[in-house]
This record gives C-alpha cells, sequence and structure tokens, in this order.
C-alpha cells in the first residue's frame, strides 16, 4: 500500500510509456490528462469534454483503453500507462501502422479526435485483428469525431488490417 | 492529504476505519466528472480501490439440488466483464445493461460498485439488480452486513452506505428463463438512460419481474405488472405464447407504475410513454 501526499509540493510518480515521472505541485484529484499534457509535457492526449464523452483523451491504461480524463492521476501510481507518444515506432518507421493508415487514407481532418483514435484502433486490432464492420464501430463508439463522418477512419481500420494480415501470411 | 491505495480489502478496511468520510474510488467515471466539471470539491481524502484484486473477481456458488445457484460479483469487477463470457450467459440481462453503458473507454474502468455508490436512478447496472433481487454486500471494519438491493438505494443518488463502509460486491440468482434489458437515450452510444427497464422471467418458480430505471427517485419494482403477467400466462410451459393484447396491458400496467419527472435530459410524459414501450417490447422479446 502506498500513499501518494497530494495538495502538497510533495511528489508522486507515474510510469508513462515505460519511463518514470516524478509529478510535483499536483492538487489531489488531478485527471491524469491533466497531468500528461500540463505537468509531464506530453499534449499528445487531448482534452475536449473532460467527462468521459469524446475519447479524445484515450491511454493505455494496464492495457485497457480508458479516458485519461476520468483516471484519478495519484491513485494510478502502480499503473503502466501508455500514451499515443508511446505507440511503437522506430527510426526506420516514426509513424504506426495505424497513424501512416490515417495519413493514406485522409482520416485526419481538424486532427483534435486523431490521437485518441490511433490509441483505440491499436488496441482493438492488438486484441481482434480482424474486427467486422460492427465490431470496430462499437469498439470506436467512444471516441467523437465531428469532421470525417468517420467513412476514411473506418477505411483506415481496414487499411492496417489488411496490411496485417498480408504480413502475418505465410 | 494523500490518495490511499490498498491492495486488500481488509487494508480499505483499516484505512476507511481511520477516516470514514474518505471519498471511495473505483472507475471514477461518476467522481471524476464532477471533478473536472467543478460540481464536486476535490476530496479531501481518497482511498482508490483499483489495486484491490478481491474487488475485481467473481465466483459462482453452484447448489447440490442442479438448480442455478448464485453469482458473487465483486464490486469493482468492470461493465467490460460482464459483456461476453460466462457472466454474459448467467446473466444475460447484465450483459444488455453492461453493453449500453457509456463507451468501451467507460466500461472498461466503470463497475457495479460505482453504479451502487453513485445510486443515480438512471444507472444502467441497477434496474438488473433490482429485477434479479441482488443483495449488496458491506463491510466496514466493526463488521460485515448484507442489503437486498432495493433497501440499498433509497433516493436520487441516496442510499443506506454508512460512513465507513465499503460496498464489497453483489448475490445474484442465476435463474432459468429469459431476461433483457432495455433504454432509451438520445443515441445509440455513449448515453444516460432517459428510461430503462428490465425483465427477467423465473420459469422455475413461474414469476415475472420488471424494474424500471430513470423514471423515478428510485429504481422501481412493478408488483402489479409483475404479478398480473404471471397470473395471465403459464411461465413454466415450454412455449411462451402471449396475445398483442397481454403486450398492450403489461406495457401500461408497467407505465403506470412509474414515477417520472421532467428535468433537463427529458419530459415525465415521455418518459412515462417511453418505459411502457420498453416493458412491451421486453415482453415481445422473451417469446419471440
Amino acid at each position: 500500500m502506498t500513499s501518494t501526499p497530494l495538495g502538497s509540493p510533495e511528489i508522486y510518480r507515474l510510469t508513462v510509456n515505460g519511463e518514470s515521472h516524478d509529478v510535483q505541485d499536483a492538487w489531489l484529484g488531478e485527471s491524469l490528462l491533466y497531468v500528461l499534457r500540463e505537468r509531464l509535457g506530453l499534449p499528445g492526449s487531448k482534452g475536449a469534454c473532460e467527462q468521459g464523452e469524446c475519447g479524445s483523451c484515450t491511454v493505455l491504461l494496464d492495457g485497457a483503453a480508458v479516458c485519461a480524463c476520468l483516471v484519478m492521476a495519484a491513485s494510478a501510481t502502480d499503473a503502466d500507462i501508455v500514451t499515443v507518444e508511446g505507440l511503437p515506432t522506430s527510426e526506420a518507421a516514426p509513424l504506426t501502422d495505424v497513424q501512416a493508415a490515417f495519413l493514406d487514407e485522409g482520416a485526419v481532418q481538424c486532427g483534435f479526435c486523431t490521437p485518441g483514435l490511433i490509441v483505440a484502433v491499436h488496441h482493438l486490432l492488438d486484441h481482434n485483428p480482424r474486427p467486422t464492420a460492427l465490431e470496430t464501430r462499437e469498439a470506436l463508439s467512444g471516441n467523437i469525431c465531428r469532421c470525417t463522418g468517420y467513412g476514411r477512419i473506418f477505411a483506415a481500420v481496414d487499411a492496417v488490417v489488411a496490411s496485417r494480415a498480408e504480413q502475418s501470411a505465410p | 492529504m494523500p490518495v490511499i491505495t490498498p491492495s486488500t480489502v481488509d487494508e480499505v478496511l483499516s484505512q476507511l476505519g481511520e477516516r470514514p468520510d474518505a471519498l471511495l474510488l473505483s472507475g471514477g467515471t461518476d467522481v471524476m466528472v464532477e471533478i473536472n466539471m467543478a460540481h464536486r470539491k476535490a476530496p479531501a481524502e481518497v482511498i482508490a480501490l483499483r489495486r484491490v484484486e478481491e474487488l475485481r473477481r467473481w465466483e459462482h456458488h453452484t447448489t447440490p439440488d442442479g438448480t442455478g445457484g448464485t453469482v458473487m460479483i465483486g464490486s469493482g469487477v468492470p461493465y467490460a466483464e460482464m459483456e461476453h463470457g460466462p457472466l454474459a450467459e448467467h446473466f444475460p440481462a447484465l450483459a444488455e445493461a453492461a453493453r449500453t453503458v457509456g463507451s468501451p473507454q467507460i466500461r472498461a474502468a466503470g463497475t457495479l460498485g460505482g453504479n451502487l455508490g453513485t445510486c443515480s436512478p438512471a444507472g444502467d447496472g441497477l434496474p438488473v439488480l433490482y429485477a434479479l433481487d441482488a443483495v449488496v454486500h458491506l463491510r466496514s471494519a466493526s463488521g460485515a452486513r448484507d442489503v437486498p438491493v432495493g433497501e440499498f438505494m433509497v433516493g436520487v443518488k441516496k442510499n443506506v452506505l454508512e460512513p465507513g463502509e465499503l460496498i464489497t460486491g453483489v448475490t445474484l440468482p442465476v435463474r432459468r428463463g429469459w431476461q433483457g434489458y432495455s433504454k432509451v437515450g438520445v443515441r445509440n452510444a455513449m448515453v444516460i438512460a432517459t428510461a430503462s427497464a428490465c425483465l427477467a422471467m423465473d420459469r422455475e418458480r413461474g414469476s415475472v419481474s420488471l424494474a424500471l430505471g430513470a423514471v423515478g427517485t428510485t429504481i422501481l419494482r412493478c408488483r402489479d405488472a409483475e404479478n398480473w403477467l404471471a397470473a395471465e400466462i403459464a411461465l413454466t410451459d415450454a412455449q411462451l405464447e402471449i396475445g398483442d393484447d397481454v403486450v398492450r396491458e403489461f406495457g401500461q400496467r408497467a407505465a403506470a407504475d412509474a414515477r417520472p419527472i421532467d428535468d433537463h435530459r427529458s419530459t415525465a410524459a415521455y418518459r412515462g410513454h417511453a418505459v411502457g414501450v420498453l416493458a412491451s417490447r421486453l415482453l415481445r422479446r422473451a417469446v419471440a
């Protein structure tokens, strides 16, 4: 059991994208979204509704896709947190396959919802490599996009499914 | 003051014994909205339950006589775990209700314990707990008690939880018979119920239960509609046959039991109408 002092200058520690970060000067009740963006310099997760409706702040918390705005940051001291910045990329491939597919298919317009959707699509395809159209819609039903009408987003998902299937074919 | 993250129920209870007014944080999907929107002052003390594995388990207790037995679902089991798999097979209505909670992100975090702690009449898990006569398990540093869900919830966001008490889980009977959950909202995903209903049949006992959500200060059980339907049809028969007139009257009786209000989400008139339609639809699905 750990006690995380808050509302005081004391520090607590979060593990984000495999790295340990000290969080300073946060107040009790501060959301993980706020801490990521304003305390840890990780602005990839977006804050739009701050009530769990839009999915723009989707992150992985111990492998589950959740809204960072609904996680009390100081309660996640033991958790493995992955943000859009921490998705697996390399120098040779600076974008993940999902990010590349979003660009290729024109699934991005204003871009505000995109980081949350990227995390949600990775989560979906890591657990269900061949989702049906309905499964994709349900999996992304917590990510609101007001620009694209979703057609190109679903096209991007289909493109990743096809390219991953091709790569894993014997 | 600290955010405390115990890893066992005993640790929670001893912490809660020392600070009985601490906020118990489960999935955070209600509490954090209130804090983010400044509808609730940031609490002075928080006991976060996410590390307590004991609360994230469920257990099936079978009975020697071969009937379904009961299932104890820990208060920290997320809705995502009720949507598919064995819990969904034991409780199809719970699976349907779970699937309508928020979005996948909300269902990965939200729990029945949180639904009971918040005790909103629009909580999606609650009509199912009412229809199945669930018992809520409470523990504190000084003891334990079991409360029928119908006595646990006493008003809008009001329950009988005492300072120092923790909701550890709920026990539900596994029944033979159709059950389902239905809800109306402004869209299909990510919506709070405008009206909701859960219908559950018990083919062994020949009884039926109907619980309504978001149309009263608590979840409502429709004893009149239940008794009328159980007398009207032979629930123990292998093949249920129900005429349109029975379906219609069941909905009318359900609507008559509703006590809806006007608020920012809907009107009393619409809610009363809608909940009758939901009850009729559930009955139609039950015999389809």
